[in-house]
């Protein structure tokens, strides 16, 4: 039973999206629905949002719940198998990484390989705190609300010199 | 003209340099997350003999370690260069993949024996613990029993010769003569 | 005969472009003047013939031309015609030569409503347009050509197109994607002009702003209606992924809203200039750069084109020719001297940088994150993924911060405003929304307080803008409402603006409160959800078109009434014999209910999901507002002074809809 469900899927996921790419993967065709039974419904919400999180090492861009892979499937039995035992997230998902690599986790973790993709919006917005603060105040510095004598005689020069 | 005038042209710059590089990569590779690390622990039948084997029954020299099943058709491409390789004294292991025991010795009678022993890993999860995503992979174990090389897809000479040198040199430098040598490489 | 003919035309239209790129810029650089007045006849014709070689792939595509390697590998004989047709954009080759079309189709645009423009600033534009469509009929021509023939060797059908595409969400998801990502080749090519003469001014930016706000309209509504395909199509019920094609398609919108809000300042009040520019210049660029991900390869995702680095290296080269040309003339022309208007600290100006300042990082970090993963394979430092979660994670707040400003922004005053007068304006708004937050999102749901923050910031925009339509209906003496007195500028603002709160409301409601069960259910089963008891009443089978589809038909009721009957299928393309899940909805204002159908688990028993999506409608219903709005502003009278001055003169209302 096993083996027959992976040659089709197979062949739905990894040969036709090379030759079949359209706009989507054939891989992406239909959803994946299992009826686990959890031992609570606390497991079966870490359930949802663990096997969104993990990235499926074998098809395109798609996380473990969506994926048909069969690889897939066997990680989401895994994901179940480890919740029902107790591990914590860190632990499943440290479990899944000795495996599969940083490459399975959709959410990356922070460390020196990281840290600027994670602190790119905050130094981004501080960036430009500091250069609309350094805009304004050099605004205030340099343009009093009448004009300096230098700046006034340009101007006239240049009302003169643009007159008909 | 200003100085930082020049900062969108310069980032662009820096893009279009990665952007460039991104163009020889491929985004889908994977490399094994396992490299490095010892082979891990396992108790499961051997597929012929039906005994219970370990990780203490792999050889104390470089081997292969083939990730294969019979419902996996490049596998069938890829088995005729395994058959060489192994006629060239190179040790493989099978790691039969979620399969059926009795398909896979119909398969091995058929097709002819390369493996000097085969796991029988009905439930995938020697698999699992090696980091296999799919059939046919080939793992290279060191004689210290460390993984040290992963090979997805089909393995032929040409991938042989490019990638697997450094563990078996005599079979790459041809010291040791291939029956039919290349014949399963395009 | 017909695809040789079609492939001619887009030869001629290739030669026809290369006229429009040379002739009338060399003209505007002379002071030639009839060079410069054939931009507009050369314009026409690259649309005329690219249109023309598009209409006969299209021929090729309804007559089963399978000797046509494009039909042969995306069409199929039983394929009903209707998906014969949006089959021609369903792959890389044809949906390249639709984004030419459609190209062809703003030059044409800007050529009929533009003649009230400078010679030389119409000549300009034209020809950097004409510029932007060589490069992509060389591609089309050097590397993707869509009128290639399986000689001799033509297949007897075709191999079909993916079932997923055979929806009529997909029939116009591309062309009103495309009108949006090339849209924004108008104010780029308005932009590349205006620095070439150096004339950035005011005017540059009247000109440029109403193709600005419709093609930023029209991307708005591409974007919607691929995600709401992507809501009732894919069977999971989810309608954003952050996947890298999507990412693509998001970075010129979050560039181009920066863009919109931009030129508003440099139209009004001349202030801004260079920064409009360079904002003009990125959307855009951010749009090629969609396509070169998209097309080339380099990044992995489920929306993917064939992936190949020949026509990856094609785009990249085009993109470093435009790209760094653009950003080199920039660098070189860009005004110097600094606006002389002045404005204060507390001024609308500033709180249009607040948005812009948001939009741009926006843009800049999911670029990064799109990236990333590319970025460390290229420096060797591992294999990363970057997805949902961290996406979620920075952009939930940049928005967050964005719209305190959002409700003070279109009330506040240019030059110089006082924050006492904002009290005076916002503070009732602000009491009642901190009262009402809570207690609405506690009415509504089990009280959250993610959803509450959501009530709260959405209310405060709705309730500021709101309040601003009721001062200017009410601003006249009599006591009438002055409907008339409100501008289209401001209606289409107005709309944007309530769009963009339903949409972060509906987003946050959505994600907090949805309701989610797998289950094994057979005849006669029944669940309950929501508040909803779904009855599986009977399994059938029933032959499609091109397809056999399994069906369960599930009668839901609430209480005692019943509310619908919903036919969840799973098809079985007899072409490509692939599986696809058809999910039935009931859609609600406040709710829908979702089945989707899995696999047959034995016994009679199918896989089946339940989901209770509550307000998931507000996302689309909001989208739609955004980009109807910005369609709306185009219809502004100032706009139309323009048209009003040409020598023709052109029946009202006429105006920008032939742009649309």
């Amino acid at each position: 039973m096993t083996e027959r469900r992976a040659v089709s899927v197979r062949k739905g996921c990894g040969r036709l999206s090379l030759t079949f790419c359209g706009w989507m993967l054939a891989a992406a065709a239909h959803a994946v629905i299992e009826t686990y039974e959890f031992s609570s419904p606390a497991l079966e919400v870490r359930y949802h949002a663990l096997s969104q999180e993990l990235r499926c090492p074998k098809c395109q861009n798609q996380n473990i719940a969506d994926s048909n892979a069969p690889i897939a499937r066997d990680l989401r039995v895994v994901l179940v198998e480890q919740l029902e035992a107790g591990q914590s997230d860190e632990q499943i998902l440290a479990f899944m990484v000795a495996r599969y690599g940083e490459f399975v986790r959709y959410r990356p973790t922070v460390d020196r390989n990281t840290a600027l993709l994670w602190w790119a919006p905050v130094i981004l917005i501080g960036a430009g705190v500091f250069a609309l603060g350094f805009h304004f105040m050099g605004r205030v510095r340099a343009s009093p609300s009448t004009l300096t004598a230098t700046e006034a005689a340009q101007l006239k020069k240049l009302i003169e010199e643009n007159a008909p | 003209m200003q100085v930082r005038r020049f900062i969108p042209l310069l980032g662009f710059g820096l893009l279009s340099v990665l952007l460039f590089r991104g163009l020889s990569l491929d985004p889908t590779a994977l490399p094994a997350a396992r490299l490095g690390q010892p082979f891990p622990e396992f108790a499961k039948p051997e597929l012929q003999s039906g005994e219970a084997i370990g990780v203490a029954d792999l050889s104390q020299r470089p081997a292969l370690v083939n990730v294969w099943a019979t419902w996996c058709y490049s596998c069938r491409v890829e088995h005729p260069y395994l058959l060489e390789l192994a006629s060239a004294g190179v040790p493989i292991y099978g790691l039969n993949y979620k399969d059926d025991a009795v398909k896979a010795r119909a398969w091995l009678t058929q097709l002819g024996d390369p493996y000097a022993l085969n796991i029988v890993d009905v439930e995938g999860s020697l698999g699992l613990d090696l980091g296999v995503y799919g059939a046919p992979e080939t793992y290279v174990i060191d004689r210290d029993g460390k993984i040290v090389h992963r090979h997805v897809g089909i393995l032929d000479s040409r991938v042989f010769h490019a990638d697997f040198g450094a563990w078996f040199s005599s079979v790459v430098e041809g010291t040791v003569p291939l029956a039919q040598r290349g014949s399963v490489a395009k | 005969m017909i695809p040789e003919l079609g492939h001619i035309s887009l030869i001629i239209a290739f030669g026809l472009a290369i006229g429009l790129t040379a002739i009338p810029f060399w003209g505007s650089l002379r002071g030639h003047v009839a060079a410069m007045n054939l931009a507009p006849s050369l314009a026409v014709g690259v649309l005329v013939f690219t249109a023309i070689a598009f209409a006969l792939l299209a021929a090729s595509f309804l007559q089963d031309d399978f000797s046509v390697a494009v039909v042969a590998a995306n069409s199929n004989s039983l394929l009903p015609p209707l998906f014969k047709f949006s089959a021609l954009w369903g792959n890389h080759e044809g949906s390249l030569l639709l984004w030419v079309l459609i190209l062809a189709g703003w030059m044409t645009a800007v050529a009929c409503l533009s003649r009230g423009l400078p010679l030389a600033m119409i000549a300009r534009v034209l020809s950097v347009m004409g510029l932007i469509a060589v490069g992509f009929l060389a591609f089309s021509l050097l590397t993707s050509n869509p009128f290639e023939r399986l000689l001799p060797n033509t297949p007897l059908d075709g191999s079909d197109l993916n079932p997923l595409l055979q929806d009529p969400g997909l029939i116009i998801h591309p062309p009103l994607l495309y009108m949006g990502y090339v849209g924004l080749s108008v104010p780029f090519a308005f932009a590349i002009a205006a620095l070439v003469g150096g004339r950035l001014d005011a005017s540059w930016a009247r000109w440029s702003r109403p193709w600005t706000n419709v093609a930023w309209g029209f991307l708005t509504l591409g974007i919607m209606l691929g995600s709401w395909w992507a809501y009732y199509e894919l069977g999971w019920g989810g309608w954003w992924f952050w996947d890298p094609v999507e990412n693509a398609s998001f970075m010129p919108w979050l560039m181009g809203t920066a863009l919109v809000h931009s030129l508003a300042v440099t139209e009004k009040r001349g202030v801004f200039r260079s920064w409009t520019v360079l904002l003009a210049i990125f959307a855009f660029s951010l749009s090629l750069l969609g396509t070169f991900l998209v097309r080339s390869g380099v990044l992995t995702s489920v929306h993917a084109f064939a992936a190949d680095p020949e026509r990856g290296l094609f785009i990249l080269v085009f993109l470093a020719l435009v790209v760094g040309g653009s950003l080199l003339l920039y660098a070189l022309r860009a005004p110097t001297v600094a606006s002389r208007v002045g404005y204060a600290v507390i001024s609308r100006e500033s709180l249009l940088m607040v948005n812009n300042l948001v939009f741009t990082v926006a843009a800049t970090t999911v670029l990064l994150g799109t990236l990333f993963p590319l970025v460390m394979d290229a420096l060797s430092l591992g294999k990363y993924s970057v997805g949902p979660p961290y996406f979620n994670a920075v952009f939930v707040p940049l928005m967050a911060l964005l719209m305190p400003f959002m409700t003070v922004g279109p009330i506040s005053r240019w030059r110089q405003d006082a924050p006492r007068r904002w009290l005076q304006e916002l503070l009732g708004p602000a009491i009642a929304v901190v009262v009402l937050a809570p207690i609405l999102s506690a009415l509504m749901f089990d009280f959250n307080v993610w959803v509450a923050l959501a009530v709260l910031l959405a209310g405060w925009v709705a309730v500021g803008v709101l309040r601003d339509l009721w001062h200017r209906l009410t601003a006249g003496r009599s006591g009438a409402l002055q409907w008339r007195r409100l501008s289209p500028s401001f209606v289409g603002m107005t709309l944007a603006h309530l769009g963009f709160a339903a949409v972060v409301l509906g987003a946050v409601v959505v994600t907090q409160h949805s309701e989610e069960r797998d289950l094994r259910m057979a005849e006669g089963d029944s669940a309950e959800l929501g508040g909803f008891r779904f009855e599986l009443t009977r399994i059938g089978q029933q032959p499609g078109a091109n397809y056999i589809a399994d069906q369960a038909f599930f009668v839901v009721t609430e209480g005692d009434n019943a509310i619908a009957t919903l036919v969840p299928e799973k098809r079985r393309y007899l072409a490509s014999g692939q599986v696809m899940t058809e999910a039935a909805i009931d859609a609600g204002l406040l709710r829908d209910l979702y089945i989707a159908l899995g696999e047959p688990v034995g016994e009679g028993a199918w896989a089946v999901r339940l989901q209770y999506k509550p307000m998931v409608r507000w996302l689309w219903v909001g989208s739609f507002l955004i980009g109807f709005g910005a369609l709306v502003t185009a219809l502004d009278r100032r706009y139309r002074v323009q048209l009003a001055s040409r020598q023709e003169p052109e029946p009202a209302g006429q105006g920008f809809e032939f742009a649309g």
